[in-house]
């Protein structure tokens, strides 16, 4: 296994090896991007990630590019940890929620209805995960 | 076909130990067992259906049989978490009432407690090849947040308060004093619970169930052989179970499974909420047990908090008496799974072998009810309906 083939890091990572027809994905968020699989038969976008359609059943899903932008649907502040960490479910302005971290300072918690915009931060694993800031310039 | 009135509940066993290092959970499970069948008046050469979850010690029933060594004609393995015993009443009813067995046991145990499991704050479920996994684990959701999220927001939907939440625990707590087996004995307050420490934002240390060792069982009989044990008779008059999925990304944290397995449960059974004299609802956090009450109709969508306030559901206090062995918050919850303590409370108080302190005069009518699995994760979620004739 040479380094130009784990450039990326996908290549070992269980998460992605376990469910290739992710890795678009996962190319696309080591770029910054966040993809969203969406139906051409219902024109719905679903989460997480299927290869069909789990709304209408249909095959015929495609990769679109996301705006990352979206409001915080619920959040949890776990306690419990070294470090005290934000689980959120964020509502994308495309439509489906998304469980993620949501990346805010102690002195200003997050709300229910605040306005989020995309990040990316590398997991153990390799692949990059969506997490979420507040965004300040759509209120 | 109808299971309503095709099978009766003859024995039920809640082990007494919250703390067992000594022991396996294969032994805890034949004890259970022992003490169930020892209940109903029958033997281990009675059984000739078994049922089991996935606290079973084996990748299947074949190692409980084994051990046990049981001789069977019908074998269930339905897991669905913490509500599978619930719905292995359900299918032993259908089992029975096709012939398929006569004599039913359903097991449980696990030693969480003593394996120094953190059940709630750690993240688990995470094995690299669930679907979901690659998008959602690394996040880290613990079982504990996952709850405050549902918490969160149903506070944000419908006005729900803390306060009104705690009343859950503080009712459980009332209960458990008269237990002499469950780990939390104290009766707390509403400000006992609001000063306890934050686990998972909005949730509190006392809006959480207790992590205990232990183990629970049930026999389920065909009415012939209920009718010759020297026993009160309580029968099956109702089931439901269905799993509630996250909806593809259309999520909505307020509502449970209880919408669904709620009402099939009553349908069958024939009788309404307002009939209902004692309730086991599944108590893994405070907020479940308010959400639940409105999924299943004991109160509209939304005023859970109003309903389960100023001991509503306390014994010989409030309108709906729940969890009268002080529950999963204050008794029991053990492997991690409340459907068996629930099943065994409603059957207590249907015997009038409730503590007398909790018992609810002329119980005939009883739910048992719960989820399995994790809210905002998909989660199962069961209904039993039992009546005492």
């Amino acid at each position: 296994m040479t380094d130009q083939n784990t450039a990326d890091g996908l290549e070992r990572d269980p998460y992605v090896l376990n469910h290739p027809q992710t890795l678009p994905f996962w190319r696309a968020a080591a770029e910054g991007r966040l993809l969203l699989p969406r139906c051409r038969a219902c024109a719905r976008a679903h989460w997480y990630p299927r290869p069909f359609c789990p709304l209408c059943q249909s095959v015929d899903v495609e990769w679109e590019e996301a705006s990352g932008k979206g409001v915080v649907y619920s959040f949890s502040i776990m306690r419990r940890a070294e470090t005290p960490y934000c689980v959120a479910l964020v509502t994308l302005d495309e439509g489906p929620t998304l469980m993620t971290n949501l990346i805010v300072g102690t002195s200003s918690p997050p709300s229910i209805g605040q306005r989020v915009k995309v990040a990316f931060i590398a997991s153990p694993q390799g692949r990059r995960l969506p997490v979420f800031r507040p965004d300040d310039e759509s209120p | 076909m109808t299971i309503k009135g095709k099978a009766f509940v003859a024995g039920a066993f809640e082990h007494p130990t919250r703390l067992a290092p000594d022991k396996s959970t294969a032994e805890l499970h034949a004890e259970s067992a022992r003490g169930a069948l020892a209940d109903a008046g029958l033997s281990f050469a009675d059984v000739d259906g078994f049922f089991c979850a996935r606290d079973a010690p084996g990748i299947n029933a074949s190692w409980m049989v084994d051990f046990l060594n049981l001789k069977l004609r019908h074998i269930d393995t339905t897991d669905t978490g913490g509500c599978s015993y619930l719905i292995h009443v359900a299918h032993a009813a259908e089992a029975i009432a096709a012939d398929k067995c006569s004599v039913a046991l359903i097991t449980l145990a696990g030693r969480p407690r003593s394996e120094g499991m953190a059940t709630g704050t750690t993240t688990r479920f995470g094995e690299p090849d669930l679907p979901n996994a690659p998008f959602e684990i690394g996040s880290r959701p613990t079982i504990a947040t996952l709850y405050g999220m549902m918490a969160a927001r149903h506070m944000h939907e419908y006005g729900t308060t803390s306060q009104q939440m705690a009343w859950v625990r503080v009712a459980a707590s009332h209960h458990a004093q008269h237990n002499p087996n469950a780990m939390f004995r104290d009766v707390v307050t509403v400000s006992d619970v609001l000063a306890s420490p934050l686990i998972a934002d909005p949730l509190r240390r006392l809006d959480c169930c207790v992590i205990s060792d232990g183990g629970g069982a049930i026999i389920v009989v065909k009415p012939e052989i209920a009718r010759s044990l020297a026993r009160p008779l309580v029968r099956v008059v109702g089931c439901g179970e269905t799993i509630r999925t996250q909806s593809a990304g259309y999520p909505d944290l307020t509502r449970t499974g209880a919408e669904v397995s709620g009402p099939r449960a009553f349908e069958e059974s024939g009788v309404a909420p307002a009939d209902i004299k004692y309730a086991s609802i599944y108590d893994n956090f405070t907020i479940m047990v308010l959400a639940q009450i409105e999924d299943l109709g004991f109160c509209p969508k939304g005023q859970g908090g109003t309903f389960v306030s100023d001991g509503n559901l306390i014994s010989g206090v409030g309108r709906l008496p729940f969890n009268t062995d002080g529950g999963g918050l204050c008794n029991n919850h053990p492997s991690n799974r409340g459907g068996m303590t629930k099943l065994i409370e409603a059957v207590r108080q249907l015997r009038g072998e409730a503590h007398a302190k909790v018992q609810v005069p002329n119980c005939d009518l009883a739910l048992a009810s719960g989820p399995g699995g994790v809210i905002g994760l998909g989660h199962a979620h069961s209904t039993v309906i039992l009546e005492r004739i």
